[in-house]
Parts: structure tokens; C-alpha cells; sequence
């Protein structure tokens, strides 16, 4: 498992491109449905 | 199908919301899958060892900065063609979407670039022209934001998306037309992929995800755009 996260001493990099690249994905659905919310109200 | 039924804002509009759940929900089981082949059944890289892993998300992010653009262009032409209402919110639901996953190819690549190349980022063609892509999304939303009358921010903002389609195949082909830095095409329509068959597979699973994906977004989207402007 510890060796799963360590990405053979590539964590840094691959970790930090999935986790950017997440965090945007549901930044985006999180303000469409901010924006759906306003529209209906 | 009754193609032109759909083409009205108002009835597209609950077929919308149809699409997207669907999307959505294929996005999720394709992400999953394709992640799973990607770190647990695809080998590590004789040559990278585990830094390549970043591939399934780096080389799907791409094609979809570069499909989404044709798609929103070909969309935004149709609405200049036959001016549909809904064809320009089309465009206009897929911009940021595209924009998104532009910027994800080249932050992914950077991270990339630096245990391979070391460095993070290059002044080449094929870098370039995928940063000038990222600045043709956000012309088209700027500029359409900039103009208070719709129609005519929908035209300009056409105009605009068709004309930086010239930048498309430029991207594609800089790998072959200059020398870079950046490798040539894993994978082409003339050659059989220059990769494992798990690692291939892995990133194609994720590249339907995120097609789906793209989907979901931009219905959703839509429906905002339609809600708002009825």
C-alpha cells in the first residue's frame, strides 16, 4: 500500500496531476449545480 | 428521429437532462475501470518506471482540449448557417468544459515533462500550440461575455471559434512538422499503438470517461443556458 502511494518515487508528480485534475473536474459540476440552483430560484 | 423537434430550445430541454444522467453515470464506471487497468494491471514503464502513469489522464485531457474545439466550432457554424438558438448555446456550454480539460493537458504534461525532460515547461510547437488552444477558449468566452446583445455575441463569438480551428490541426501535426521535444503520436490511425495492450486500454477507457463526461457537463450546462435565456 505505502509502496502503491510512493509511485516509485514519482509521487509528487502523479499525485499531484490526478489530484488537480479531480479537484477541477468537481470544481466544474460543483458550480454547474451552483448555477442551476440560482437559475430555479 | 425528428431531428428539427429537438433543435427548439424548450423541447431539447428535459431530453437534456435525459443525456446527462446517462453520461454521467458511464463517466463514473468508465473512470473507474479505466483507473483500475491503469495502476493495477498495466506494467510499469521500462523506461519512465511509474511517472508515465500519468499518461491516462495527460494523453484523453488532450484529445478532448482539441475535440471539444471542433465540436464547439462546428456547433457555433451551425448556428450561423441556420440560426438555431440552441446550436450557439451549444458552443457556449462547451467552452469552459474544453477550456478545463486544456488546461489539464498541459498542467498533467508539465508534471510530466520534469522527471523526463526535466523541465517543466519548453517553448515548443507542440506546447505552444496547445497554450494558444487554452487562449482560444478563452477568447471565445471573453468575447462573448464582452458584448450585452446575445445574437451578436453568438456571431462574433462563431467567427472567432471557426477561424482558431486553422490552430487544430496545427497541434496534431507540430510533433511531425517541427522538431520537438515532445513525442510523436502513441497512438495513430496508421499504425497499431506503440504501447502495452493494458496500457493502451487503460487510456482508452479513460478517454471514453471523459467523452462522457464532457457530455454530462455540457447538458447540464445547456439547461442552465436554456432556463436562463427562455
Amino acid at each position: 500500500m505505502k509502496e502503491f502511494f510512493a509511485m516509485g518515487g514519482y509521487a509528487f508528480y502523479v499525485w499531484g496531476a490526478y489530484g488537480v485534475t479531480f479537484a477541477l473536474l468537481a470544481v466544474e459540476v460543483f458550480l454547474i449545480l451552483k448555477r442551476k440552483r440560482e437559475t430555479k430560484t | 428521429m425528428k431531428w428539427f423537434w429537438y433543435a427548439s430550445p424548450q423541447t431539447f430541454f428535459p431530453l437534456a437532462g435525459t443525456i446527462a444522467r446517462i453520461a454521467a453515470v458511464l463517466a463514473a464506471v468508465l473512470a473507474l475501470a479505466g483507473l483500475y487497468v491503469g495502476f493495477f494491471v498495466a506494467p510499469t514503464d521500462a523506461q519512465q518506471g511509474e511517472a508515465y502513469r500519468i499518461i491516462y489522464i495527460h494523453v484523453p485531457a488532450a484529445w478532448m482540449s482539441m475535440f471539444l474545439y471542433v465540436v464547439m466550432a462546428a456547433w457555433a457554424a451551425l448556428g450561423l448557417a441556420f440560426n438555431t438558438r440552441l446550436s450557439f448555446m451549444l458552443a457556449r456550454a462547451l467552452a469552459p468544459t474544453g477550456a478545463l480539460f486544456t488546461f489539464i493537458a498541459l498542467w498533467t504534461g508539465s508534471l510530466w515533462g520534469r522527471p523526463t525532460w526535466g523541465t517543466y515547461w519548453v517553448w515548443d510547437a507542440r506546447l505552444t500550440s496547445e497554450l494558444v488552444l487554452l487562449f482560444l477558449y478563452f477568447g471565445f468566452m471573453a468575447l462573448q461575455a464582452s458584448i450585452d446583445e446575445r445574437r451578436r455575441a453568438d456571431r462574433a463569438g462563431a467567427v472567432l471559434a471557426i477561424v482558431g480551428v486553422v490552430n487544430i490541426p496545427i497541434i496534431y501535426y507540430s510533433v511531425k512538422w517541427w522538431n520537438t521535444l515532445h513525442q510523436g503520436a502513441s497512438v495513430s490511425f496508421s499504425k497499431a499503438p506503440s504501447m502495452a495492450a493494458t496500457m493502451f486500454t487503460g487510456m482508452i477507457l479513460v478517454a471514453l470517461a471523459f467523452w462522457m463526461y464532457s457530455i454530462a457537463v455540457a447538458m447540464m450546462r445547456v439547461r442552465c443556458e436554456i432556463a436562463e435565456n427562455p
